[in-house]
């Protein structure tokens, strides 16, 4: 049955079965792939999206569950602490295959938007359900305590 | 993939001297390879006519480097970009000898033609053993030189000023008042005759601005904001989207299915038997897992691997008290061994390993007639391609492969059978003229095989009176990974398997006897190498064995390894590097902590780690990581440091947790619920100190890998006095 969704600010209508984790619905039916697909069972994390601001794994998320909420893709963050992520992440070369990447950015702005002075144990409570075999959590670490200063010296999250 | 063999008996291209080293490399290591760089005028026409990129109007100035009117310098990487930073780190070798300007350069993967992109140190197209920089460094270099002189030689023309006069500096060619951008010179350059590769004057290191330097942000972009591509993420017009019901123990085959149910649901197309199991086609992947899950299949288990990964292990350390093939022998350490007064023996055992890279792997294929055209992230991409055209019975020139970017691969991706690749195309002929994506789900790519074999290992050494090796004996038992591989020919020798053995045979250690032995066993359950391959399980027995005769003959474990290093200078630096980096004897550490060393080299560079760890009760955590390499010049520190960083990270989650079981045939782990790798609360601090070196530049990827394990069970020795034999690593 069709569902409407809104994805970045914007209303898409699909038709697809509500069970169907939200996941696929974005990659497969509207071809936002930058959401990806590394488990399946809220595990790894790399399908991270928000959720009216909260960090969730979207392949245990089933598509009528979503309806009538925010959803924002890694194709639609633009916050200031998004930005200053990504700044960081391209900075300290943070990414190495970069298949995790973009639900370890969606967890660490979520993270920064709502606390701009984390501690290493606030990381690695926020960051610990995002997987990366590439190894990259000390430069992740070391990006979150980057943009978090920015943020700072801008003056806010928000 | 582990090609280390050939590299070290191969001479490395040189730095100064590279011409000599260059082409006896390219001569030996290839069938029909050409210098990509020096193409005739008529092949350059011709590499104008069919750019690498297929795009107009790039002018080609050789088989890496195109320079477009629009100031654009892109360059063709051979090698699959899966995080190791080949975009970069080759992009560097070209922007270098260029003078380009960074920002001026974007990088593509080439396309797999052998004749053109050869791996130097392997012969075919393909990306593993840690050699795309070793095998590319002169290669890319040289073509840049080449690009330049071109640019250099149009410019001269065109002012008509003497050509060594000319200055190039950061993409602009200047000369008194004249100055153009690469892309106004593009044209004129193109037409210039490609100059000799002799004629070719490379930097000295000393003149090298962006070789070394910390500031080349990394050309493999996208990855922050969801915009780089991979295999998961290609779209072609009219996909559809497959997935597999694997048999559940390896060696089993397709009785019977029945296929109704799955065909009634919502969105699937299509299902049908492959050779390899039931393939399901559906309109997107969660249509075709559900369609998955209605299918009824009989398995004919008659020829399928039925063992536990326990029964095998324990098999295994019975082998190791029996005599095995000869790997490597010096002097008769058997008898000394058998005459010792002073003794020490260990028994190890390291389970299966799956890669579990992040992207499970995946592949889109489509079948055209004779024809093939596939994305992916191809590493092997000779051999898949030479696959490939064999099952469609069409020639290699027929089967086209975009590479994209590859979710990690750790070795997964360069499987010698192609079975990934080769089942998208058993799929896709099925439906001609339709593009299809394989999806392998996490489940399907954890219980799909192709791990790191399960080993045990028996290390013996007769000691003299002051604690010192006289006698070193190995013997090891486990799959060979090469084995009914197109490999096997050059890396199984007398039934040794080169890769169950390196890293214990040409033991560094200075002991006068020694004697490497192996059992090879023969198991149905699929096997490959993994990020460092035999030096997974080699380093840790070595580095473990070699700590507790330090910890016997009452010595300092780095002053019991330097006293039997002294004719290994290398190993001896690096060793000291990492030792003075982390305070080895000055540091003091907390109470409860333990510190724990290990040096090892593979892939031509050495790495040495010191592991600093905390202990309560039976838990502990590995808090802080120093290690030093050495691989040569440093092309790109940054992506030197990540890699250790990251070997490490791999490496510490085989030491902590990782480890694939069989019952009776059937994998006991599914996801990462069940396999459990590192986390970010669990990742040490990591220090990663690289020693200055003139030399070529060596392996970087893998080499960081095989140290960790030990180091970390070296530190637990040193808190707790007990020394940890078996992976992973458990206190009680
Ligand atoms: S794919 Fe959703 S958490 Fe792994
Ligand atoms: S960057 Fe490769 S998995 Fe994180």
């Amino acid at each position: 049955m069709p569902y409407t969704l809104s994805i970045n600010g914007q209303q898409h209508e699909l038709d697809v079965d509500g069970d169907m984790p939200l996941l696929w619905a974005v990659r497969d039916h509207l071809h936002f792939t930058g959401t990806k697909f590394g488990c399946g069972m809220a595990q790894c994390g790399a399908c991270t999206l928000h959720i009216d601001g909260v960090a969730t794994r979207s392949c245990v998320l089933p598509v009528a569950d979503a309806v009538g909420k925010a959803i924002t893709t890694i194709e639609g963050l633009g916050s200031p602490a998004a930005q200053a992520v990504q700044s960081a992440w391209v900075e300290l070369q943070v990414p190495q295959c970069g298949y995790c990447q973009s639900g370890q950015v969606m967890s660490a702005t979520a993270l920064l938007e709502q606390n701009d002075t984390p501690t290493d144990a606030d990381i690695d409570a926020a960051m610990s359900g995002n997987i990366c075999r590439c190894g990259t959590y000390p430069r992740i670490k070391a990006g979150i305590k980057m943009a978090a200063s920015q943020i700072r010296n801008a003056g806010g999250a928000a | 993939m582990n090609i280390n063999r050939f590299a070290r008996n191969k001479q490395q291209p040189g730095v100064d001297t590279g011409r000599r080293n260059f082409l006896k490399v390219a001569a030996t290591g290839s069938a029909g390879f050409t210098l990509g760089i020096s193409l005739s005028a008529g092949a350059q026409a011709q590499a104008q006519a069919t750019t690498a990129s297929g795009a107009v109007n790039a002018l080609e100035y050789n088989a890496f480097v195109s320079i477009t009117p629009e100031n654009v310098v892109r360059i063709y990487i051979k090698h699959l970009e899966m995080g190791q930073g080949v975009y970069t780190g080759l992009a560097t070798c070209v922007a270098e000898e260029l003078d380009a300007d960074w920002q001026q350069i974007v990088c593509e993967h080439a396309p797999v033609d052998t004749a053109k992109y050869a791996n130097l140190l392997m012969g075919q197209q393909g990306t593993g053993g840690s050699t795309a920089m070793a095998n590319s460094f002169m290669q890319l270099r040289r073509a840049g030189a080449a690009a330049k002189a071109m640019l250099v030689s149009a410019a001269a023309q065109r002012w008509q000023v003497p050509i060594d006069e000319i200055r190039v500096n950061e993409g602009v060619v200047s000369h008194g008042s004249h100055r153009a951008t690469f892309g106004e010179l593009a044209v004129e350059a193109s037409r210039q005759t490609p100059p000799a590769t002799d004629a070719l004057v490379l930097k000295t290191p000393a003149q090298f601005r962006l070789i070394g330097s910390e500031n080349t942000l990394r050309k493999d972009t996208g990855k922050q904001d969801g915009t780089a591509i991979y295999t998961q993420d290609v779209q072609v017009p009219g996909m559809l989207t497959a997935v597999v019901a694997h048999a559940p123990r390896f060696g089993a085959r397709v009785r019977s299915f029945d296929a109704s149910a799955a065909l009634a649901r919502r969105g699937v197309r299509q299902v049908f038997e492959i050779d390899t199991g039931i393939a399901v086609v559906a309109d997107d992947y969660w249509s075709a897992t559900k369609g998955r899950e209605l299918l009824q299949i009989e398995w004919d288990e008659s020829s399928a691997e039925t063992r536990s990964s326990d029964t095998l292990l324990q098999q295994y350390r019975n082998l190791v008290e029996t005599e095995g093939a000869i790997a490597e022998q010096h002097g008769n350490a058997v008898d000394t061994l058998a005459s010792a007064n002073d003794k020490v023996e260990l028994v190890f055992e390291f389970p299966y390993l799956a890669h579990a890279q992040m992207e499970p792997v995946n592949c889109v294929a489509r079948i055209s007639g004779n024809s093939a055209e596939l994305w992916y992230g191809c590493q092997s991409a000779t051999g898949d391609q030479a696959a490939i055209a064999q099952l469609l019975g069409t020639r290699p020139q027929d089967v086209k492969i975009h590479t994209v970017f590859a979710g990690g691969g750790f070795g997964r991706r360069a499987n010698p059978k192609a079975d990934y690749v080769l089942e998208a195309v058993n799929i896709a002929r099925q439906l001609p003229d339709t593009p299809v994506k394989l999806v392998w789900s996490r489940e399907d790519d954890m219980q799909g095989g192709f791990y790191r074999p399960a080993y045990a290992h028996k290390l013996s050494a007769a000691l003299d009176d002051q604690g010192k090796p006289l006698a070193f004996q190995a013997r090891i038992a486990g799959q060979s990974i090469m084995a009914g591989t197109s490999m096997a020919a050059m890396m199984v020798n007398n039934g040794i398997d080169n890769t169950s053995v390196e890293g214990l045979t040409e033991f560094s250690y200075e002991v006068p006897e020694r004697q490497v032995e192996l059992h090879t066993t023969d198991v149905g359950v699929p096997v490959q190498w993994w990020r460092s391959v035999g030096h997974t399980h080699t380093a840790f027995s070595k580095e473990v064995f070699i700590n507790a005769l330090a910890r016997k003959a009452g010595m300092d474990p780095v002053a019991y390894r330097l006293s039997l290093l002294t004719h290994n200078p290398r190993e001896t630096a690096v060793l000291k590097l990492a030792a003075e980096k982390a305070g080895w004897g000055s540091r003091e550490l907390p109470a409860g902590w333990g510190r724990g060393v290990a040096v090892h080299t593979s892939f031509g560079s050495t790495v040495a780690e010191i592991a600093e760890v905390s202990v309560q009760g039976n838990n502990f955590k590995v808090e802080r990581v120093v290690a030093a390499i050495d691989c040569g010049i440093a092309v790109n520190p940054s992506i030197i440091r990540a890699q250790v960083e990251g070997a490490i990270a791999y490496g510490l989650s085989a030491a902590l947790q990782d480890e694939l079981t069989l019952s009776e045939g059937v994998v006991d782990q599914s996801n990462f619920h069940n396999y459990q790798v590192l986390r970010m609360n669990a990742m040490p601090v990591v220090e990663t100190h690289i020693l200055a070196s003139t030399n070529a530049p060596s392996g970087v990827g893998e080499p960081g890998t095989p140290p960790i394990a030990a180091a970390v069970a070296n530190a637990l020795a040193d808190a707790t006095g007990n020394t940890l034999t078996r992976l992973p690593l458990r206190l009680s």
